[in-house]
């Protein structure tokens, strides 16, 4: 199975990654490739078969709700691109329009 | 004493204790071996010289008041980059956290710190852990002591190259379908990836979360021991830490494996492996079953689907994990924009990411996009079912189960990088553990023209102790692991390449 052009445009988009020309060409062809190989899973026989989320025997682990140290805002802010104000900075979400 | 560097833990630990060395000594040792063969080798992408020694004299001072000391007190060890480390810089081999320093300790480093060991600094590996390698690094290849035009494996190879050319005694790895074994195998080192939920993942950077796992590297089976004593254990920072006791690692050293059943799974023993490889292994068989070990065959019928099912499980969870990579509370931003937010955030991770991580983020996006997510991530978890379902009915007649860790020796540097799918295929024998969350190790087996083999031993969950026992008690009756690579020194007039 070959995956288009589009489908990988559509793709980088979810996965906001501005991809190039040349790396969108490589990437169709590549991913093409993986998953030539990976499409033997559909010959797995996995009628009556649950998925495994988890390997473990466990489920919904609840905390106490309790208050305990954490880092300091200067601390987290410390590698943030853009601050102000003690605030991540960052562009406008909105158009202004 | 003469190359301190060449102890073990184990070995170096007594000294320490009968104050016949000092961490102080110790640690210089291992600052000045990095200094020799590191031009060579590049296992490390930051050192911490000055507060490794600061961490040593605190150890010495501490003896010297006659303080009860553990046994990693002292000791010199590297930690694979990608395990969030407080006041020193957390790369992941990659651009887009280059500059990035935790603001916290990983659990297992506050561990190791309670623990007195003496931190080196961070090794180098492939970016977000996503390779076979470590030529994915963002930064430089790491090259393998027993031969520097070899890759060391990956994706920890820097932890791996580290403890095999002597620069640190022990280190820590993250393997999520092989990046500790796989790595230990092509370096002749002891590399144990413990069962899913043994060891707190809390600050280890995400890659796939349902599979990744800490372990450590080391140059004996007790050492080993004596790491994973020291990061074992319930973390309540973790939710899916498992809430057992942890046993005494060492005490289950037995020294021998008597009466113990091995498996050999018939799927793990085809076409593809080196015959070098595979003569290596059915040695080990034979060494095993000579010191009265009970081997026998068994079948593990979805193995064959194991790779493909990781390469969708893995990369959809590391589609959603890499996700908070924005460029907005840390990490690399882009200049070269002046879009929307959208804009901005796709052309920092566009600049930011290297070709396999984007390829594995592309991946995951597909398998889990609409149309495609039952044929893909769901199947996969499926799958994911059969494989621990094999696994079971494997460990009713079986303690452990042994094979290849890898198909083949180390190979040259360049030699895998234009096909993925090739890559891939190097784990292929320790993928499906990480599917199934059980425990695996791989110990050095022998050599193939030169270059280490590892031997891979599998055990169900929580069979930690039984591996070390038996790796331990092969140990006691070979000479494999002893043997270091002749890693040339950049010291050395002429021999430098």
């Amino acid at each position: 199975m070959s995956i288009d052009r589009e489908t990988v445009d559509h793709v980088a988009r979810l996965a906001r990654l501005a991809l190039s020309e040349e790396e969108r060409e490589r990437l169709r062809e590549q991913l093409s490739a993986i998953l030539e190989h990976i499409n033997v899973i559909g010959e797995a026989d996995t009628s009556d078969v649950a998925a495994s989320a988890n390997i473990l025997p466990m489920s919904n682990v609840m905390t106490g709700d309790k208050s305990r140290p954490s880092c300091a805002a200067e601390e987290l802010l410390a590698n943030a691109p853009a601050q102000e104000d003690g605030y991540f900075r960052v562009r406008a979400v909105l158009d202004e329009e | 004493m003469a190359e301190l560097w060449r102890l073990t833990i184990s070995e170096a630990s007594e000294l320490l204790q009968r104050r016949e060395i000092s961490a102080v000594e110790l640690t210089r040792a291992h600052l000045e071996r990095i200094e020799q063969v590191e031009g060579n080798v590049r296992a490390f992408v930051t050192v911490t010289e000055a507060e490794a020694i600061r961490q040593a004299e605190r150890v010495d001072q501490l003896r010297s008041e006659g303080a009860e000391l553990g046994p990693l007190a002292g000791i010199p060890l590297a930690i694979k980059d990608v395990i969030s480390t407080k006041g020193v810089r957390t790369t992941c081999s990659s651009r887009i956290l280059e500059h990035y320093t935790p603001p916290f300790d990983a659990t297992v480093m506050a561990r190791l710190r309670d623990a007195r060991a003496i931190i080196l600094g961070k090794t180098n590996m492939d970016e977000f852990a996503m390779g076979s390698s470590t030529e994915n690094s963002a930064f430089f290849p790491t090259r393998n002591p027993w031969d520097l035009e070899r890759v060391p494996g990956g994706s920890s190879g820097g932890s791996a190259a580290a403890v095999a050319a002597g620069e640190a005694m022990g280190s820590l790895g993250s393997d999520t379908g092989g990046s500790v074994r796989q790595p230990g195998a092509l370096t002749n080192t002891v590399a144990l990836k413990p069962t899913y939920g043994r060891v707190s993942r809390f600050g280890l950077v995400a890659f796939a979360s349902s599979l990744d796992q800490i372990g450590p590297f080391t140059r004996s089976a007790r050492d080993a021991a004596l790491m994973l004593q020291a990061i074992a254990g319930y973390d309540p920072l973790d939710s899916t830490s498992i809430n057992t006791p942890v046993p005494d690692y060492v005490a289950a050293l037995a020294g021998d494996v008597k009466g113990l059943r091995i498996g050999v799974p018939s799927e793990y023993f085809v076409e593809g492996t080196e015959p070098g490889v595979r003569a290596v292994v059915d040695q080990a068989i034979e060494t095993l079953t000579s010191l009265g070990a009970e081997v026998g065959e068994c079948s593990l019928p979805h193995t064959r689907f194991g790779v493909a099912a990781y390469y969708i499980i893995a990369p959809a969870e590391c589609s959603a994990n890499l996700a908070r990579y924005d460029g907005v509370k840390y990490g690399f931003s882009s200049k070269s924009v002046s879009g929307s937010l959208i804009d901005y955030v796709s052309e920092t991770r566009a600049e930011g990411f290297g070709p396999e991580v984007k390829r594995r983020i592309m991946l995951g996006a597909y398998a889990l996009s609409s149309g495609y997510y039952d044929a893909y991530y769901l199947k996969a978890e499926k799958v994911r079912t059969l494989i621990k379902r094999d696994f079971d009915a494997a460990f009713e007649r079986f303690d452990a189960l042994i094979s290849p860790t890898s198909p083949s020796v180390a190979f040259k540097i360049g030699e895998k990088v234009s096909d993925p799918y090739a890559m891939y295929l190097n784990d292929v024998f320790t993928i499906p553990a990480n599917l199934a969350g059980i425990c695996g190790l791989s110990m050095p087996g022998g050599f193939s023209e030169g270059l280490p083999v590892g031997v891979q031993l599998l055990g169900p969950a929580l069979g930690e102790p039984m591996l070390l026992r038996i790796a331990d008690a092969f140990q006691q009756a070979t000479e494999h692991h002893k043997q270091m690579a002749a890693t040339p020194s950049t010291k050395k007039k002429g021999r430098a390449r």
